[in-house]
C-alpha cells in the first residue's frame, strides 16, 4: 500500500470498445462492457467496501465485503467479479448488505491483533479503514477462540517483513506476485481455517524465488507485508513524484517522505513505463542516497598520491578553472574533454556537453554509451533514420512473437520483463538467442519456443542465416518492402543474404546452433506465430557490445523491415537501455560528431543555429571519442577531462589502459556521489546528486521524457548543472540559467525532437515520447508508422566477420558479462544497499563440465586469465551456460572484470566488445596481482585531510 | 478372453465388495478352475460378496458371501442347482432389485465393466450412433427435453448448461467429468464407475459431440484407487478398440479422453475448485461469473457434470427424451440413484424414479434402522443438506418437494439416524467439516466456520447461550448471503435443521427459541 493513495478502481479498466448502460444506486451509468460494478460504481463516485479487490488485479470475489443487489436477481454477488450489464439496476447500500458487510467484517476481526494504534499500518490500513466503513462497533465472537494471533513474523527480506498475524489471506500478495510479477513466489498453504500465505516451497521470503520487487508489499491491505522502514519511522507526511534512476525503464514512482527522508518509493499506478509495478532496485535500493560514503563537500588535491582536501564550491570551481585554463594554453584546445553521464538528467547533460563545446571550445564530448549502445544509435540510424527504439513498452501486449537477442529483461529491465513474461501467458511465441540460458527461456508458465545458445561473437552469423531462410523461403513481406523500403538496397540485401554461405546449415557450427532451430525461429519470427500475428525485436548489449555491433543492429532492422514489422503496434525494435537515461544523453548532443538532437557537428547551418543562441563559435570538427580519449592521454597529448557521474575506471574495458590513461592526466575532474573508482585518479572532486535531490527529466528506453522532481534539497547544496554553470562562468563563459525549466527550454528551441517539450507540460501530467514537435503535438508512442524517418527503409548488407579474439589452446573458453537483478552496472549505488543479501560478490558461471575438467567445484576461487589481465572469483557452477562458454558480472570494483576485457570494439562506433573475451580458468588460491595492488592503492588514494 | 467351456461364475469387483474379501473369493474359484467374471456391483450392499451364476432363466445369485463359503459353495455344486444356505434365487425376482427402476444402473452387474463387447451387446453406443444423426443441436435438444438435472447436486438442467457451451464459439472446447464423489455416505458414482465405465465415456463422447468439444477429462478422487484402475482399463480399451481417439467407431468424430485424480480435497468436487485443480492448481473456487460453461478449463468453454449425470445420457438417446422423461414428477424427471447409508439395515444403491417418499426408501427399501431402533433422523443429500425428522418422512422424494421443506436431495445421500443419535455432535460436525475442507479463499467459510463451531459449543456449554444463539442465527445469514459457494453457503443448513427439529439435543435456549418459533 501506499500512505497517499491514488484512486482505487478495485477491478482494472475494461478495454472494450462495446458501451452499456445500467445504473447504479438510481443513478445511469454508461461504462465499457466488462466493467465490474463495483469498478461502474466508483466511477459514479459510490465507493462499494472491499479488501481483496484492487485495481492492480484481477477481481478474485474472496473478502465478501464488497456484496451488492441485483434488480431482478437472487442473492447478493460480489461487485468486483460481477460485470455491469446492460440495464442492470445495482444497489449498492441496504439494511440486508449493511448486515452482511459487518458480519463479515466481525469474523475477520475475530482473527486479527487488536493493536491498530502501535501497528506500522495505523492511517494506511485498508482493514481499519473498512471496519469504520462498515460500523463494525463489536466482535461478539469475543477473542478467545481459535485464532493465528501467534503466527511468526518473516523478517528475512531486508526490505520488508511479513507478519503472517495480521495477514487476512485475501491473496493480494499471491496474485500480485502471479499477475504482476510473474514470478509465482507465493501461495497459500494449507486449507480452509489453516490457509496461510507461504513463500516457496514453505521457505522463508528470502531464501525463496522470491525476487523482491514489492508487488506483494504493495498489494497487501493490512500491516502483514509492510517496509521495514515504514515499520522503523511510521507513516510519510509527504509525497513527491518523480522517477526511478536505474535502469532504461524510467519507472515512476511517488516518493513518501517524512521530512527530508524517503520512507517509502511507492511505484505510481499512472506511470507510463511502469503502471504500478517496480523491482527490487527502484521500490527498496535507494538507501545508499544518505549512504556515509556520500561526499559532500568539493575536493581538490594536486597529486592524485595527495590527500584530498574539502574547499568551497568557490574555490574549486576557480581551482578546476585555473588547472583548465594552464592545460589549454599549453597543450592547445584539444587538450581537455569530457563525459557526459546517463545517469543524470537531460538537463545536467545538455549543460555539460554545452560546456565543452562552447566553454571549452572543442567537441571532445562523449557519454558512457559509447561503451552500450553506440551501435543502436548508428544502425538505428543508417537503415530507419532515427536513434532510438520504435515502440512503447505497451506495445508488447500486441506481440505474438517476442524474440529476445542478448538482452535478460527479468535481471537488468525487470519491470519490463514482468510486462513481457505477463504477454508471454497470455500466449505470445518467444524466442531467446542468448548464448546463456536466461530466466525467460524457461520459468513458470513460460518456456521459449526456441532458445538458440549461439557462440559468442556470432550474432551476425544469426541474422544472416535467420534472413536466409526468410528470403528464400518467399517469408518476405513484399507488399510492405516495395510500399515503405528503398528497393535498390533491398535487392542488393537479398543478393547477399540468399548466397549459400549463409544459409542455417552451412552456419550451424559457427553459430552452435542446430540449423533446424534457426530455420524454425526464422519461419516464426516471419509468419508471426500460427495466426500470422506480429512479431517484435527486443535487444540489448549482447547486440551492441561486439566487434560487429552496428552491423548486428543494423541486421536485425534488416530482419523486422523485411517480414513486414515496423511502424505498428506489437512489432518494431526495441532496443533495452541499460541505464536511466542512456536515450536522454544520447539525445541531449553527447557524441562527438552530434549537436543536441543527433545533429551534424560538421553541418554549417546546424552549428549556426547554436552558435546564435550561445553566443559563441563552435569547432566544425568532430571532437574524440573515449576512446581516442583514452589514448591520447596515453600519448600526451590529452591532458584534461571532466567526467560527471560514469566510473569509467570501473566500467571501460581493458582497465590497465584505462588507468595508464587517468593516470597521465593533469586534471581530472570527477562528479559523482561517491569516490568511485575514476576517483583515484581525480584532482578536483565535485560532489554530485543522486536523483532524489535532481529536478529535471531522463529519457527512457521508450523515448519518454519523465520529470525527475526534487524530493530532497541537494546535500551538497548545488545542483550538477549549477556547478557545470559555475565551471563555466569561470572558464569565461557566461551561462545563466536560473532553474532547469530554462534549460529544457533552450533544448525546446534547439532540438526539433523536442520542439514541444516543456516542463509545464510535463508536470501538467502530459506523457509525451519523442519526438514532440508540430507534427506530433502529444508525442510518438510508436514510430515509423506510415514512412520511415529517412523517407524509405535502407538495407544494409551485413557480411559476417569473426571476431579476432577467438578462443584457442592457451584461452579455451569464452567469457561474456553481464548483470543480474540485485545489482547495477558498477554497483555504485546497489552495493551500498542491503541488496548485497543477494550477490555480495562477482562469480563465474561455468558450467559443470568444463569445471569438472578443471577440478573445479562450487564457490572454488578461480583465475580467469585473458590476453590482457586476470582476475580471481569464485566460481559458480551452472547450466545455465554451454561448455565452452564462462560469464561473469562487473559489479563490484574489486573483482575488476574489465582487467581482462579488450580493446576490441565496434567498427562503427568504437563500442567496446565485452560480450566475447577468450579466456582460461583454473583454480587458484590467491588474489591476482592487479586485485592486489587496487587494494593496496584505493586506501591512499581515497584519503580526505581532516579539516584544519 | 474368458474360456467358454469352463464353468462360470460371476463375482464383482468393486471397492465395496473387494474391501470384505471379493478378490479372495475370486482367486479361489478360478483356483478351482472357474471362468470367473469380476462383474461390477449392482449396488445391494447388504448382499455382498453376491457371487452370481448363469442359470437358463438369467442370473441366480449367492450372498453374502465370504471368502470362508467358497469351498461350500463349490462342494454344493450350484453350477447345476445344487442346495445353499446363502442361495438368493434368480437376480431378477429379488424385491431390492426388482422393485428399483433401473436406466441409468441397467447394465450394473450384468456386464464384465471392462468387456467393450458386454457394453456393445447391451445397446452400448447406440446412443451414441442416435446422437450423430441428429446432429449437435438435436442432441442438445434431447438432453434438455428429457428434463435430466445435474445430478451432483446443483440439480441444474444440462441441456441448458449443454446449450450455453454449444452456443459460445472457441477453438477449443472441454467435456469433464466430475468425479470427485465427496459427499459421506454417496457412492453411486463410484458404483457406476466400476459397474459400468463405458455409459460413463459414451456420455462424455455424446456431450462432446453435442457441445464441440473434442477432449474430455474425469476428475476423480483419489480415494477411489480401485475405481481408477477400471477406469484406466477402461479408457484404455476404449482407445484399442477404436471408441476413443480419432475417428471413434468410424463414425467420423474424435474424442481423447483422460484420466485425472484429485488430491484428497473435498471442495474439488465444486466445479470452479475442480477446473483450479483440473489445470495443476490449488484447487480454489473460482467467483462465477464467468460460467465454466463459457470460461472454464484452461479459460475455454467447458462442460462439468457429474458422473451420473453423463452415465445416464447414453439411455436417454437409445430409448428417447420422453421415455426418459415420463419418469418423475413435475420438474424432476427420470430417475435418481439414491444411496442408503448410516444406520440402515438394507444399505446400498437404489435407482428409482423421483417421487417415491422417503419413507418408501428408508423402511421399504432399506428396513428401517440396522440397530432395529427407531429412526431419528435422515440426512439428505450430502454434508451440506439438511435432517429430516420423522414427521417428514411422507415427503416425495423430488427437487421441489425437498426445497419446499429447507432440504435438498443433493447427490442422492441418505444417512439413517437412530434414536440414540445426539444431533448436537452432527451440527457440530457441519460446522467442523466446513472448517477442514474448505478451500480458504471466502471469509464466512473459513472464518465463519471455526466461529459456528465455537459458537455453538457455547451454546451447548449453556454460556451465555441465548445470546450465543443470537449471534449463532447471525452467523448463518452471514454465510448463506455472503459465502462464495455452496460450501460455505450451505453449511448452516444441516446446522438449522438440527436446531429446528431437534432442540431438545441443544439444551435450554434452543428449546425455548424453537418453542417461540413456532409459536410465532
Amino acid at each position: 500500500m501506499g500512505s497517499f493513495k491514488q484512486i482505487d478502481f478495485g477491478t482494472p479498466l475494461s478495454k472494450s470498445e462495446e458501451m452499456i448502460t445500467a445504473s447504479i444506486n438510481g443513478e445511469k451509468i454508461s461504462v465499457p462492457k466488462g466493467t465490474s460494478i463495483m469498478r461502474a460504481a466508483k466511477m459514479v463516485g459510490v465507493d462499494i467496501p472491499k479488501l481483496c479487490a484492487t485495481d492492480s488485479l484481477e477481481p478474485y470475489g474472496s473478502c465478501r465485503l464488497c456484496v451488492i443487489e441485483i434488480d431482478g436477481r437472487r442473492g447478493t454477488p460480489a461487485s468486483c467479479t460481477t460485470p455491469l450489464e446492460q440495464d442492470m439496476s445495482v444497489m449498492t447500500e441496504n439494511a440486508k448488505l449493511a448486515k452482511i458487510r459487518r458480519g463479515v467484517m466481525e469474523l475477520y476481526i475475530s482473527d486479527h491483533p487488536l493493536d491498530c494504534l502501535t501497528c506500522s499500518a495505523n492511517g494506511d490500513c485498508e482493514l481499519q479503514d473498512m471496519a469504520g466503513v462498515v460500523g463494525l462497533r463489536d466482535v461478539r465472537y469475543g477473542y478467545a477462540g481459535d485464532n493465528h494471533l501467534d503466527a511468526p513474523t518473516d523478517a528475512s527480506n531486508p526490505y520488508f517483513s511479513f507478519e503472517e498475524s495480521k495477514c487476512i489471506t485475501c491473496m493480494r500478495c499471491v496474485r500480485a506476485c502471479e499477475e504482476t510479477q510473474g514470478t509465482f513466489a507465493l501461495t497459500v498453504g494449507g486449507r480452509g481455517f489453516a490457509s496461510s500465505i507461504t513463500a516457496g516451497a514453505n521457505e522463508t521470503f528470502l531464501d525463496s524465488e522470491c525476487v523482491s520487487c514489492g508487488a506483494c508489499v504493495q498489494a497487501c491491505p493490512t500491516a502483514s507485508l509492510t517496509e521495514a522502514l515504514i515499520i522503523d519511522n511510521g507513516q510519510p507526511d509527504r509525497t513527491v513524484k518523480t522517477t526511478c534512476a536505474y535502469c532504461g525503464v524510467g519507472c515512476s514512482f511517488i516518493a513518501e517522505m517524512k521530512g527530508n527522508e524517503v520512507v517509502r518509493m511507492v511505484p505510481d499506478k499512472d506511470g507510463g513505463a511502469n503502471a504500478g509495478h517496480s523491482c527490487v532496485k527502484g521500490r527498496f535500493a535507494f538507501g545508499y542516497a544518505t549512504h556515509k560514503d556520500r561526499i559532500t563537500k568539493p575536493m581538490i588535491r594536486a597529486k592524485i598520491t595527495d590527500p584530498w582536501q574539502e574547499v568551497s564550491w568557490e574555490e574549486a570551481t576557480a581551482y578546476a578553472a585555473t588547472q583548465l585554463k594552464a592545460i589549454q594554453k599549453k597543450y592547445g584546445r584539444k587538450s581537455i574533454g569530457g563525459i557526459t553521464s546517463s545517469r543524470c538528467t537531460n538537463e545536467e547533460v545538455y549543460v555539460v556537453q554545452k560546456f565543452i563545446r562552447a566553454a571549452i571550445g572543442n567537441n571532445n564530448v562523449d557519454t558512457c554509451a559509447r561503451v552500450c549502445h553506440s551501435p543502436t544509435g548508428y544502425g538505428l540510424g543508417q537503415t530507419l533514420g532515427t536513434s532510438a527504439g520504435t515502440q512503447d513498452f505497451e506495445s508488447v501486449e500486441h506481440t505474438d512473437v517476442i524474440l529476445v537477442i542478448g538482452a535478460n529483461p527479468t535481471d537488468a529491465h525487470p519491470v519490463f520483463g514482468s510486462r513481457m513474461k505477463k504477454r508471454l501467458r497470455a500466449g505470445a511465441k518467444l524466442i531467446v538467442a542468448d548464448p546463456r540460458a536466461i530466466d525467460l527461456v524457461r520459468s513458470p508458465h513460460i518456456e521459449a519456443d526456441y532458445h538458440l545458445p549461439l557462440m559468442p561473437g556470432t550474432n551476425v552469423a544469426l541474422i544472416n542465416a535467420m534472413s536466409y531462410v526468410i528470403v528464400t523461403e518467399n517469408l518476405v513481406d513484399q507488399d510492405y518492402v516495395e510500399a515503405r523500403c528503398d528497393m535498390v538496397s533491398f535487392k542488393a540485401w537479398t543478393d547477399f543474404v540468399s548466397q549459400d554461405a549463409n544459409s542455417p546449415e552451412n552456419m550451424a557450427e559457427t553459430i552452435g546452433v542446430p540449423a533446424n532451430d534457426i530455420r524454425s525461429a526464422a519461419r516464426l519470427y516471419a509468419t508471426g506465430g500460427p495466426n500470422g500475428g506480429i512479431s517484435g525485436i527486443y535487444y540489448g548489449l549482447g547486440v551492441t557490445e561486439h566487434s560487429q555491433g552496428s552491423t548486428m543492429v543494423m541486421g536485425i532492422a534488416n530482419l523486422a523491415m523485411a517480414t513486414g514489422n515496423i511502424g505498428l503496434r506489437g512489432g518494431g525494435i526495441n532496443p533495452l537501455r541499460g541505464q536511466n537515461n542512456v536515450q536522454g544523453s544520447c539525445d541531449m548532443g553527447s557524441f562527438p560528431h552530434e549537436l543536441p538532437g543527433y545533429r551534424s557537428v560538421t553541418d554549417d547551418k546546424v552549428r549556426a543555429e547554436f552558435e546564435a543562441n550561445w553566443g559563441v563559435t563552435l569547432d566544425s570538427e568532430p571532437g574524440y571519442r573515449i576512446p581516442k580519449m583514452f589514448n591520447e592521454a596515453v600519448g600526451g597529448t590529452f591532458r584534461a577531462l571532466y567526467v560527471q557521474g560514469e566510473d569509467i575506471a570501473q566500467s571501460d574495458p581493458d582497465t590497465q589502459h584505462v588507468e595508464a590513461a587517468l593516470g597521465n592526466l593533469e586534471c581530472l575532474i570527477v562528479q559523482d556521489l561517491f569516490l568511485n573508482e575514476t576517483a583515484r585518479f581525480a584532482h578536483v572532486f565535485l560532489p554530485g546528486t543522486s536523483f532524489l535531490e535532481k529536478d529535471g527529466t531522463f529519457t527512457n528506453a521508450e523515448r519518454r521524457i519523465n520529470r525527475v522532481r526534487m524530493v530532497m534539497p541537494p546535500v551538497t547544496g548545488k545542483h550538477e548543472w549549477e556547478v557545470t554553470q559555475d565551471l563555466a562562468r569561470a572558464m569565461g563563459y557566461e551561462m545563466g540559467y536560473e532553474n532547469p525549466t530554462e534549460i529544457m527550454d533552450e533544448i525546446a528551441i534547439l532540438t526539433p525532437s523536442f520542439a514541444g517539450v516543456s516542463f509545464k507540460r510535463l508536470d501538467a501530467g502530459n506523457d509525451l515520447q519523442w519526438p514532440v514537435n508540430e507534427a506530433a503535438p502529444n508525442g510518438t508512442p510508436i514510430m515509423h508508422v506510415d514512412k520511415f524517418v529517412r523517407g524509405k527503409g535502407n538495407f544494409v548488407v551485413t557480411e559476417f566477420t569473426p571476431t579476432t579474439e577467438k578462443a584457442n589452446r592457451k584461452f579455451p573458453l569464452l567469457l561474456t558479462t553481464g548483470r543480474i537483478l540485485s545489482q547495477y552496472n558498477v554497483g555504485a549505488q546497489t552495493r551500498r544497499t542491503p541488496n548485497n543479501v543477494w550477490l555480495e560478490e562477482d562469480v563465474l558461471e561455468i558450467h559443470p563440465s568444463d569445471a569438472e575438467l578443471r577440478g573445479i567445484i562450487e564457490g572454488d576461487l578461480v583465475q580467469i586469465a585473458s590476453r590482457k589481465g586476470r582476475i580471481s572469483v569464485r566460481a559458480q557452477i551452472s547450466e545455465r551456460m554451454q561448455p565452452g562458454v564462462v560469464y561473469t558480472t562487473f559489479h563490484h570494483p574489486e573483482t575488476g572484470a574489465n582487467v581482462i576485457t579488450t580493446d576490441n570494439a565496434d567498427w562503427a562506433t568504437d563500442c567496446p566488445e565485452y560480450k566475447v573475451t577468450a579466456v582460461q580458468v583454473r583454480l587458484t588460491n590467491s588474489k591476482t596481482e592487479w586485485q592486489e595492488e587496487r587494494k593496496n592503492q584505493v586506501r591512499q588514494q581515497r584519503l580526505i585531510e581532516a579539516p584544519k | 478372453m474368458p474360456d467358454r467351456n469352463l464353468p462360470r461364475i460371476y463375482v464383482p469387483r468393486d471397492t465395496a465388495s473387494v474391501s470384505i474379501g471379493a478378490d479372495d473369493i475370486a482367486a479361489k474359484f478360478a483356483a478351482a478352475g472357474f471362468d470367473v467374471v469380476r462383474n461390477g456391483s449392482r449396488g445391494a450392499a447388504w448382499l455382498e460378496v453376491l457371487v452370481e451364476i448363469d442359470t437358463g432363466d438369467g442370473r441366480a445369485g449367492y450372498g453374502p458371501v465370504s471368502p470362508e463359503d467358497v469351498q461350500s459353495l463349490i462342494d454344493a455344486d450350484i453350477l447345476n442347482g445344487g442346495e445353499h444356505s446363502l442361495r438368493l434365487g434368480l437376480i431378477s425376482d429379488i424385491p431390492y432389485f426388482k422393485e428399483q427402476t433401473r436406466i441409468t444402473f441397467k447394465r450394473a452387474g450384468d456386464i464384465d465393466p471392462l468387456s467393450i463387447e458386454d457394453h456393445i451387446a447391451c445397446d452400448g453406443f447406440k446412443g451414441l450412433g442416435a446422437a450423430l444423426e441428429m446432429g449437435p443441436q438435436a442432441c442438445v435438444t434431447t438432453v434438455l427435453n428429457s428434463g435430466l438435472r445435474g445430478r451432483g447436486g446443483a440439480a441444474f438442467p444440462t441441456g441448458i448448461k449443454w446449450q450455453t457451451t454449444l452456443d459460445a464459439s472457441s477453438d477449443q472446447k472441454y467435456v469433464v467429468c466430475n468425479a470427485d464423489e465427496g459427499d459421506g455416505g454417496t457412492f453411486s458414482d463410484r458404483l457406476s464407475m466400476e459397474a459400468d465405465p463405458f455409459s460413463l465415456i459414451e456420455g462424455m463422447i455424446i456431450c462432446g459431440y453435442a457441445i464441440g468439444a473434442t477432449k474430455g477429462y474425469i476428475y476423480l478422487r483419489s480415494e477411489y484407487p480401485l475405481t481408477a484402475e477400471i477406469l484406466s482399463q477402461a479408457i484404455a480399451n476404449a482407445y484399442t478398440s477404436g471408441w476413443l481417439g480419432r475417428d471413434i467407431g468410424g463414425l467420423g468424430i474424435d474424442f481423447d479422453l483422460e484420466l485425472r485424480i484429485g488430491a484428497g480435497a473435498y471442495i474439488c468436487g465444486e466445479e470452479t475448485s475442480l477446473l483450479d485443480s483440473l489445470e495443476g492448481k490449488r484447487g480454489m473456487v473460482r467467483a462465477k461469473p464467468p460460467l465454466p460453461a463459457i470460461k472454464g478449463l484452461f479459460g475455454k468453454p467447458t462442460i462439468i457434470n457429474n458422473v451420473i449425470t453423463l452415465a445416464s445420457v447414453p439411455a436417454i438417446f437409445v430409448d428417447g427424451a420422453e421415455s426418459y422423461a415420463v419418469y418423475g414428477v413435475g420438474r424432476s424427471t427420470g430417475t435418481l440413484p439414491f444411496q442408503l447409508a448410516g444406520n440402515i439395515k438394507y444399505g446400498g444403491l437404489v435407482e428409482v424414479p423421483f417421487g417415491l417418499t422417503l419413507r418408501d426408501l428408508v423402511e421399504g427399501f432399506g428396513g428401517g434402522t440396522c440397530s432395529g431402533r427407531p429412526v431419528k433422523a435422515v440426512q439428505v443429500g450430502g454434508p451440506l443438506g439438511s435432517y429430516i425428522h420423522p414427521s417428514q418422512m411422507d415427503t416425495p422424494l423430488d427437487y421441489e418437494s425437498f426445497a419446499a421443506i429447507d432440504g435438498a436431495l443433493g447427490h442422492g445421500g441418505i444417512v439413517v439416524f437412530d434414536d440414540t443419535a445426539d444431533m448436537s455432535v452432527q451440527a457440530r460436525f457441519a460446522f467442523e467439516f466446513c472448517e477442514i475442507e474448505s478451500c480458504g479463499k471466502c471469509t464466512p467459510c473459513r472464518i465463519g466456520s471455526v466461529r459456528g463451531k465455537e459458537t455453538l459449543d457455547k451454546v451447548l456449554a449453556d454460556d451465555n447461550a441465548d445470546e450465543n444463539l443470537d449471534i449463532l442465527y447471525d452467523l448463518f445469514e452471514t454465510m448463506e448471503f455472503g459465502s462464495l459457494c455452496a460450501m460455505g453457503g450451505l453449511t448452516p443448513k444441516p446446522v438449522r435443521s438440527l436446531l429446528t427439529h431437534f432442540p431438545q439435543d441443544f439444551g435450554e435456549a434452543v428449546i425455548r427459541r424453537t418453542a417461540a418459533t413456532k409459536d410465532v
